[in-house]
């Protein structure tokens, strides 16, 4: 049995037996065993005389109960927080390195690792604050600079049951992969040290943004806090996945293609590698999703399951596509479909049943294949690892899809002055939702479009994003990083 | 000293039948390298991500022996025979002449050293 549900069993155990002995003997002694570990599932000691009342008695429990609840939260959303995390080490490191030539995996899988030692040190210092924090509608402020404030209370706008501090290191993993997956957009040619400047700059100019007008207090587009266009994004299909993968389509469209692209042909150097990659996502993104719920309940539930359909559907709908196009179902189409699924449920995954997931996910597969099979050979961008046909693509049919199926039975967002729930979505008679779907995904299209560019060009200007032929021939496992990723030749066995 | 080398480059698959063949014969020393190439066989295409490529250095197997004359040619009999399946692909064999053979060990020179 798990460490989360043994928890809880616990807490909700000496709950129901301290209630049978409260009620048989009221009045009377209660005797219970001090567990000696951690105060939030202590059982009272006993009380020495009969002479202590029952309110205060009574007061004591319903402190228990808050407890056990938020032991319960708070063991579930770490867990997400590492389940995020996963995603980013090994998951998405691994996904992108078996798709790149084998002389830059080392290069690939550096530039998603150092997301996880760079972002957290600018989470820690400025960023959490920034995204999180209060400040007007589009940014927060300084207040939680070098983490002030941010200890074990919780802070009730975001979650009354965990700490603060569980909540901001669950937004700091996803604000580390979100600019790791950009990276696959210029993957093989684009030099660390601007690769390293430019994902700086833009987590503090995109990604905080708009972190803060979806889900920061007082954020523009934020459903939950009275946003002024309260746009449904449940773990963060605009805020992740729209930002990044429009933001890699400006990138790869400004540091051009690959030498040699598209005629040379440039297959994945391991297949197996993405496979591993993308299996660790699809449960990582258990965290991401299920984990959005911020507490351990049936929205978590509700969550959990949606992602999973969605991305089982997702993958018959990528291989179904190219079974059909091309004979053959990949294993690359197939694992790209379940990411693909992924991204789309993403932002809709607190709000729609299961069927609404599969219809979701299914969709994303067979929209996404097409993205990256037909129209970026149309177009002609060098997008080498598909972030924008993935997750620019996924995230904004994702979103425009919540704004079609999200339903108050599955999670009541929108309430009138008395408290009973609204319609969310266009299928249950909010149409309008879609006007706010259409306006978060627009800004956030905007701000990466925008902030992108310009963060490109101040790096360039700076210091130069490309590598140089002889360099990107020669391979950045060498010239970034002075090293090799498989020794096996050349050594003496 | 005359002595031959005897390069054959074969399918992957006969390597096994090829090295019992020689074996039986009395053949017991040889080179075995990995390749990658093609003669008049053609290749296939693979789909990545939607993007076709046409794979066309297939995988092959190249031995190469270092034989006193008169034992080429059972050997290339021997060879021919184990590695044939009669379809395109098959591979070929080369000879040519070695100028000297030294065994590392005792520094024997000529037939001596194979």
């Amino acid at each position: 049995m798990s460490k989360v549900s043994r928890l809880a069993e616990i807490g909700v155990y000496r709950f129901l037996v301290l209630t049978c002995l409260l009620l048989s003997s009221l009045g009377g002694e209660v005797r219970a065993q001090v567990s000696g570990n951690q105060p939030s599932s202590a059982v009272v000691a006993s009380a020495s005389s009969a002479a202590e009342n029952p309110s205060a008695r009574l007061a004591k429990l319903e402190a228990q109960v808050a407890d056990a609840k938020s032991s319960a939260d708070n063991a579930w959303m770490l867990t997400s927080s590492a389940l995020v995390l996963l995603m980013t080490g090994p998951g998405l490191a691994l996904f992108y390195c078996g798709l790149v030539r084998r002389k830059n995996v080392l290069a690939t899988m550096m530039q998603s690792f150092a997301m996880m030692a760079i972002i957290t040190v600018l989470w820690g210092l400025f960023s959490y604050s920034l995204a999180f924090g209060s400040g007007n509608s589009f940014i927060g402020g300084l207040h939680h600079l070098f983490l002030r404030g941010v200890g074990v209370q919780p802070d009730p706008d975001y979650s009354s049951t965990i700490p603060l501090q569980t909540f901001m290191v669950y937004q700091l993993m996803f604000a580390i992969i979100t600019p790791a997956l950009i990276t696959g957009a210029f993957a093989e040619r684009m030099k660390f040290s601007a690769m390293a400047l430019f994902l700086i700059l833009w987590s503090i100019f995109v990604y905080d943004p708009m972190a803060h007008m979806v889900w920061g207090k007082g954020g523009l587009l934020n459903a939950s806090l009275g946003g002024r266009f309260p746009t449904l994004d449940f773990a963060g299909g605009t805020v992740v996945h729209v930002t990044s993968g429009v933001s890699a389509l400006v990138c790869a469209t400004y540091l051009g293609k690959r030498l040699g692209y598209p005629k040379e042909a440039m297959p994945p150097h391991s297949v197996v590698l993405s496979f591993i990659g993308a299996c660790l996502l699809w449960v990582g993104w258990f965290g991401f999703n299920a984990g959005s719920a911020l507490a351990a309940g049936s929205l978590a539930t509700s969550a959990f399951v949606a992602t999973h359909f969605g991305a089982a559907a997702a993958v018959i709908g990528w291989a179904g596509a190219e079974w059909i196009r091309n004979g053959k179902p990949s294993a690359l189409g197939a694992i790209s479909g379940a990411v693909a699924g992924l991204v789309a449920i993403t932002p809709a995954a607190g709000f729609v049943s299961p069927m609404s997931a599969l219809v979701i996910g299914l969709l994303a597969g067979i929209v996404c294949y097409l993205m990256v099979a037909k129209v970026k050979a149309i177009f002609g961008y060098d997008d080498s690892l598909d972030a924008f046909g993935v997750h620019g693509a996924g995230g904004t049919l994702g979103a425009l899809l919540t704004g079609i199926f999200a339903v108050k039975a599955i999670n009541p967002i929108f309430k009138d002055s008395q408290g009973n729930a609204l319609p969310s979505g266009l299928l249950e008679g909010n149409p309008h939702q879609l006007v706010n779907q259409l306006v978060g995904i627009a800004i956030a299209w905007v701000l990466a479009i925008v902030g992108t560019f310009i963060i490109l060009k101040i790096v360039d200007a700076l210091i130069g994003l490309r590598v140089s032929p002889e360099h990107e021939i020669q391979g950045l496992d060498l010239s970034q990083h002075g090293e090799e990723g498989y020794y096996w030749e050349a050594s003496a066995l | 000293m005359p002595m031959t080398k005897v390069e054959a480059v074969i399918q992957p698959s006969k390597l096994d039948a090829v090295k019992d063949a020689l074996i039986e014969i009395g053949i017991d020393g040889m080179t075995v390298i990995e390749v990658r190439g093609h003669g008049r066989q053609k290749g296939h295409t693979e789909f990545y991500r939607g993007r076709e490529y046409t794979v066309d250095l297939l995988p092959k197997v190249k031995l190469e022996l270092v034989l006193s004359d008169e034992l080429v040619d059972k050997a290339v009999q021997a060879i021919i025979n184990a590695a044939r399946t009669g379809k395109i692909g098959d591979g070929k064999i080369f000879l040519s002449r070695v100028d000297e053979a030294i065994r590392i060990r005792n520094e024997e020179r000529g037939v001596a050293a194979l």
